[in-house]
């Protein structure tokens, strides 16, 4: 057993492949068994995936969800940003690029839309909580664009530790949200065609949550979700901490 | 050649991934801006480019086919090293403020789409 782990310790990457394949067999097993397809395999596993990223937090009590129990630090990994965004690109050579450069202003409208909304909302929701000052409300409506605008802003205009990880919290939760909503509203609000994807990645923003939601619906859609979704984080960290939060400063 | 394949798509990866870092220092914020939609634009400018010339080799959409397939199981491998823990210990607050603007961007989506669609 011990040269079982010390093997699977120097290969840990390989053996991310392996886990995830059964995974996913597993998952397009029990879609197909007990869902009658009606969801598909990759959002059950997708799924699954967030249950023992939950779990491994649990075990492994760190912020990497499985990929902090030294026997899946593979995982970490092989679903880390550089593999993440490298497989983005790749999907983009299936791609149209005259499909994207028409739909550019919609994407456009969609971004600013979208940050707007999440920074609104998520002031708003603050607000009732019991909120009331400018830095704390700034910060948890920026942690409701992404996790990384929250913290971001939080720390360029001066927010306490505590609303720091609240903003990171809320936006886990929104990823979370979006992985999991996504599949299961896409037909009901006309999220079925690559010009309805650009303008859905520009409003939703987080890149985890819009490529696993889609990803999920209908995998040819992908690339034109990721390649709004990408502009999202740093347009977000640019208007949040500027604008928005002077704009909150007068009011508060 | 696979190889030729695999480098295009890291050449892409890399000249976007270094056009958003720059974009981003030039707007004075500590992010990258776009790096992987300025990728994956350049990725179809390389192409259409590629199969123009006739230098597409066979063999070589293999190479990024394979990447471009890989993609759902790298999002799995996300999802299952995500802060799920984190974020469900946050709080009701950091689930509300989380949940509830998704659900509202849902029901705003279509009619977004409707109003700003360009045929």
């Amino acid at each position: 057993m011990e040269l079982f782990g010390g093997l699977i310790a120097k290969n840990g990457l390989v053996f991310a492949f392996l886990i995830v394949g059964l995974l996913t067999l597993g998952s397009e097993f029990f879609s197909r068994k007990y869902l009658r397809s009606k969801i598909p395999g990759s959002a059950v596993a997708i799924f699954a995936g967030l249950l023992l990223g939950y779990w491994g937090g649990v075990w492994g009590n760190g912020e990497k969800g499985l990929a902090d129990v030294k026997l899946f630090s593979g995982l970490g990994f092989f679903g880390g940003a550089m593999f993440r965004d490298f497989t983005i690109v790749a999907t983009a050579y299936g791609a149209s690029f005259l499909l994207v450069k028409r739909s550019g202003w919609l994407g456009f409208i969609s971004l600013v839309l979208g940050i707007s909304l999440f920074f609104v909302l998520g002031v708003i929701i603050a607000l009732v909580w019991g909120y009331r000052d400018a830095v704390s409300l700034c910060t948890i409506g920026a942690g409701a664009c992404t996790y990384i605008i929250g913290p971001v802003t939080g720390a360029a205009i001066g927010a306490s530790s505590e609303v720091i990880a609240l903003s990171i919290g809320t936006g886990l939760a929104k990823t979370i949200a979006v992985t999991i909503l996504t599949p299961l509203v896409a037909k009901r609000i006309g999220l079925d065609n690559p010009q309805a994807a650009m303008a859905f990645g520009g409003l939703m923003g987080t890149s985890s949550g819009v490529a696993a939601g889609l990803a999920a619906t209908d995998p040819e859609l992908v690339p034109y979700g990721a390649v709004t979704a990408t502009f999202y984080t740093g347009l977000g960290c640019l208007v949040c901490p500027s604008a928005f939060y002077g704009i909150l400063e007068l009011m508060f | 050649m696979i190889i030729y394949g695999v480098a295009l798509l890291a050449l892409s990866f890399l000249l976007g991934q270094w056009m958003g870092e720059a974009l981003g220092h030039l707007l004075g914020i500590d992010a990258n801006v776009g790096g992987v939609g300025f990728a994956m634009i350049i990725l179809m400018l390389l192409k259409d480019w590629f199969l123009r010339e006739g230098w597409m080799k066979k063999d070589m959409d293999a190479g990024i086919d394979f990447w471009g397939k890989m993609y759902i199981p790298v999002v799995i491998a996300m999802a299952a090293s995500l802060n799920v823990k984190g974020a469900v210990s946050s709080g009701l607050l950091a689930i509300l403020a989380g949940f509830v603007p998704v659900a509202v961007c849902f029901a705003v989506f279509p009619h977004m789409l409707r109003r700003f669609k360009t045929d």
